[in-house]
């Protein structure tokens, strides 16, 4: 049982969310987080989503997955060869004595302070999952008011690209579709 | 040319070949069936849109074609929910299309407003919401394709009634368009050396089984299989899905496997050192306990989906994509053999296990028994639905052929049955249908002999009837005490007087001779008939698997 980061390519279209979220809870999958956002191909999004389980039902997710219409391409993100950043904001209790400190241990782990009123700081980081669950563990000390993370997104490094594992499907409704290699 | 989407969508299914379409009209579907009555196609009006959907899967499971069903929105279109999801567990591909509100209206729960899209789609293979006309034909195409390629499977495409109305500007698809697969299929080089495996695996088997499910109907392959399983000489057995894919009259063929499986069939199974499954998912009906299922064994599974593969028990060898071009190739790699002591074992137990003869009372074994020597090497297709009258039938009937087997079998539709008959009838108008139905389930859809009389077909109707919910009663009797909550039917129903009210002959039967004179009277007559068969409540179905145990494991019943 480990954490897997699995990355799909789905068509933009209404309900393609729906489908691949309700994919997951139907068959007793547990997703731990899911992102969503446009490509630089505008008929495409890239959901990166990221689950807890055996290899055995990573390989049933992924194939699921495929069968899918509207999904286009799904790839495990491999541990070592892909960077996976997750973003959070945290708003954190700070009074005036306090903020300093705040400051500091935000620095420490590579995070940002992006706004300032009297008794709290919003802070904010991208960085790897482990790196943020640190800092808000750090935080938690001082009074989380509330936070916010986006989930994990992730790409593999080198030249590959998860379009040349599009499938390709015959029929014009994909025709716009259609991205250069 | 310049048409209106209702037309469109006419045009769009004459393109497909569909020549046939089962429905049920309402207001939002309106401008369809006013495209409809030109007359370009022919609709067929059930009693109720349950009973379409079923129709067009039996249609569909009797043809091979893609089933088509209509209905109006709201309550039109939630009524076919159970046909979509027994449709999708049974991998039969139908085009379903449905009206919808106004596209100005969606999402305003106006009148006979329900999100069919959102409701359907864990039970339909993909669907649709058409929201402008000039997307519309390229949606019919790609439905069509989607449903019956790969494994196949229901699609819905939800249709605004004003979409129907837009006019547009509707071309022809191509010819050459028409005919193009889905996906291409090749076999990799992975697939290559596992077939080499598989090829190696077999031939030093000594108790080789081979398992046939509902994909090698839907797949076609046939011919290949009963290749294969010559050459190897192996003991075939069928999931009850598979039943007709490998004739029953075929020396290698044991009967069925599962929970209701003969025992001679589950042995073999259980025995075998090498099982390989074509077109079968292993499901929990087939494998009982699937931990213990796959011990000592080694499983190769070939199947078109490969989510199949590896997803209820793992298997050794996993072959996924086209059956017939896996099966073939496999063939081909493969030396013949013959493994004759284990057909030594096989034959014991065909002994040990032979049919016992049934006694002089009128009972649902003999009875199919019966039917099945009177049709023998004649063009019949056998519909069942679900109930103990479903696990006898797939135990006595002699199913010979493909698509000569419709039965309700991942989903276990009570209901399905009649509907699903007059289906395959209007189908296949050379070939005569026998519905068997239980009394329980004939009353769910039974007032569908509505719509086998007015189309005059020839569809015979047996009722098993048993006064209760047969199956439940046993499962009540063996697991719950016999405490027979809610599954008796003491009040009796007169369904010679129900079969009457649609102007259909029934006839009532007590004895053997009865039965026999009445079935007689119903194979010579042009008309649907109805015969009931009158039986104790108290008989059970056996062999029966004790639940969640290894297929050598039968209840003492
Ligand atoms: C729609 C539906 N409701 C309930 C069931 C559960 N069920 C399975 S078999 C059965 C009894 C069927 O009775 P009957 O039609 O008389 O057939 P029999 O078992 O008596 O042959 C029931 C209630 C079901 N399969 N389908
Ligand atoms: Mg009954």
């Amino acid at each position: 049982m480990g954490h897997h980061t699995i990355s799909i390519l789905v068509l933009n279209q209404s309900g393609v969310l729906v489908r691949v979220a309700g994919m997951f809870s139907r068959r007793g999958f547990n997703i731990e987080s899911l992102a969503v956002g446009t490509t630089h191909v505008p008929e495409y999004s890239r959901i990166t989503a990221v689950m807890q389980g055996s290899d055995a039902i990573v390989a049933q997710v992924v194939k699921q997955l495929e069968k899918l219409v509207e999904v286009r391409a799904v790839e495990i993100l491999p541990v070592n060869t892909a960077v996976v950043r997750d973003m959070a904001m945290i708003k954190v209790k700070a009074a005036q004595n306090k903020k300093l400190e705040v400051l500091q241990l935000a620095e420490t782990f590579g995070a940002k302070v992006v706004d300032i009123s009297n008794e709290t700081l919003m802070v904010e980081i991208t960085s790897g999952k482990t790196n943020t669950d640190a800092l808000i563990d750090a935080l938690s000390s001082y009074g989380i008011l509330e936070m916010i993370r986006t989930g994990v997104v992730g790409l593999q490094r080198g030249d590959c690209s998860i379009y040349e594992k599009e499938k390709c499907e015959i029929s014009a409704l994909f025709d716009t579709a259609q991205v250069e290699a | 040319m310049k048409i209106s989407g209702a037309q469109g969508i006419i045009e769009c299914l004459l393109e497909q070949g569909v020549d046939t379409v089962f429905g049920y009209p309402g207001g939002r579907i309106l401008p369809l069936y006013d495209a409809i009555y030109e007359g370009k196609i022919r609709h067929i009006l059930t009693v109720h849109e349950q009973g379409a959907i079923h129709a067009a899967d039996g249609y569909a499971r009797a043809s091979g074609k893609v089933g088509v069903c209509i209905a109006t929105s709201g309550p039109g279109a939630t009524n076919l929910v159970t046909g979509l999801a027994n449709a999708y567990l049974d991998s039969v591909p139908l085009v379903v299309i449905t009206g919808q509100v106004s596209t100005d209206l969606i999402g305003a729960d106006a009148f006979q407003e329900v999100d069919i899209t959102g409701i359907t789609m864990p039970i339909t293979k993909h669907n649709f919401l058409v929201k402008d006309v000039a997307t519309l034909p390229e949606i019919m195409r790609f439905a069509f394709r989607i449903a019956s390629s790969g494994r196949p499977g229901p699609v819905l495409i939800d249709v605004p009634s004003d979409i129907q109305l837009d006019v547009f500007n509707f071309t022809q698809e191509e010819e050459q368009e028409k005919n193009k697969p889905r996906f291409q299929w090749e076999l990799s080089q992975l697939g290559s050396s596992l077939i080499d495996r598989a090829a190696a695996v077999l031939e030093t088997a000594k108790q080789p089984v081979m398992i046939v499910g509902g994909g090698v109907v839907s797949s076609g392959a046939y011919e290949q299989v009963v290749a294969l399983a010559e050459k190897m000489n192996a003991p075939v057995v069928s999931t009850l899905m598979g039943l007709g894919s490998f004739s029953s009259e075929h020396p290698l063929f044991l009967g069925l496997t599962g929970m209701h499986g003969h025992k001679r069939a589950n042995l073999a199974v259980h025995g075998a050192d090498v099982v390989i499954a074509i077109g079968s998912r292993f499901n929990d009906r087939v494998t009982g306990n699937k931990f213990k299922y796959a011990e000592g064994k080694t499983l190769i599974h070939i199947d078109v989906d490969p989510a199949e593969l590896d997803k209820n028990v793992s298997t050794h060898i996993p072959l996924a994509g086209d059956v017939k071009q896996l099966v073939t190739t496999l063939n081909e790699r493969i030396k013949p053999f013959n493994p004759s002591p284990w057909w030594k074992v096989i034959w014991e137990w065909k002994q040990e296990f032979a049919v016992k003869p049934d006694g002089n009372d009128l009972s649902a074994t003999w009875m199919l028994k019966q039917v099945a020597e009177r049709t023998k090497g004649k063009p019949f297709i056998f519909a069942t639905d679900v109930g103990q009258h479903q696990m006898w039938a797939a135990q006595n009937l002699h199913i010979e052929t493909p698509r000569s087997w419709i039965t309700s079998g991942g989903l276990g539709t009570m209901g399905f049955g009649l509907p699903a008959a007059i289906g395959a009838q209007i189908a296949m108008p050379t070939k005569r249908v026998i519905a068997i139905v239980g009394d329980g389930g004939m009353k769910m859809t039974g007032c569908e002999l509505f719509t086998a009389a007015s189309q005059g077909l020839p569809l015979i109707t047996i009722i098993v009837d048993n006064s209760s919910l047969g199956m439940v009663r046993q499962l009540q009797q063996l697991f719950y005490k016999q405490r027979y909550s809610e599954s008796l039917l003491p009040v009796p129903m007169d369904f010679v007087c129900f079969a009457k009210a649609f102007g259909i002959e029934g006839t009532l039967t007590t004895t053997q001779e009865e039965f026999l004179a009445a079935f007689s009277a119903a194979i010579e007559s042009n008309c649907p008939r109805v015969i009931i068969v009158k039986i104790p409540t108290e008989q059970l179905v056996t062999p029966m698997l004790k639940p969640n145990s290894p297929l050598d494991t039968f209840m003492d019943i």
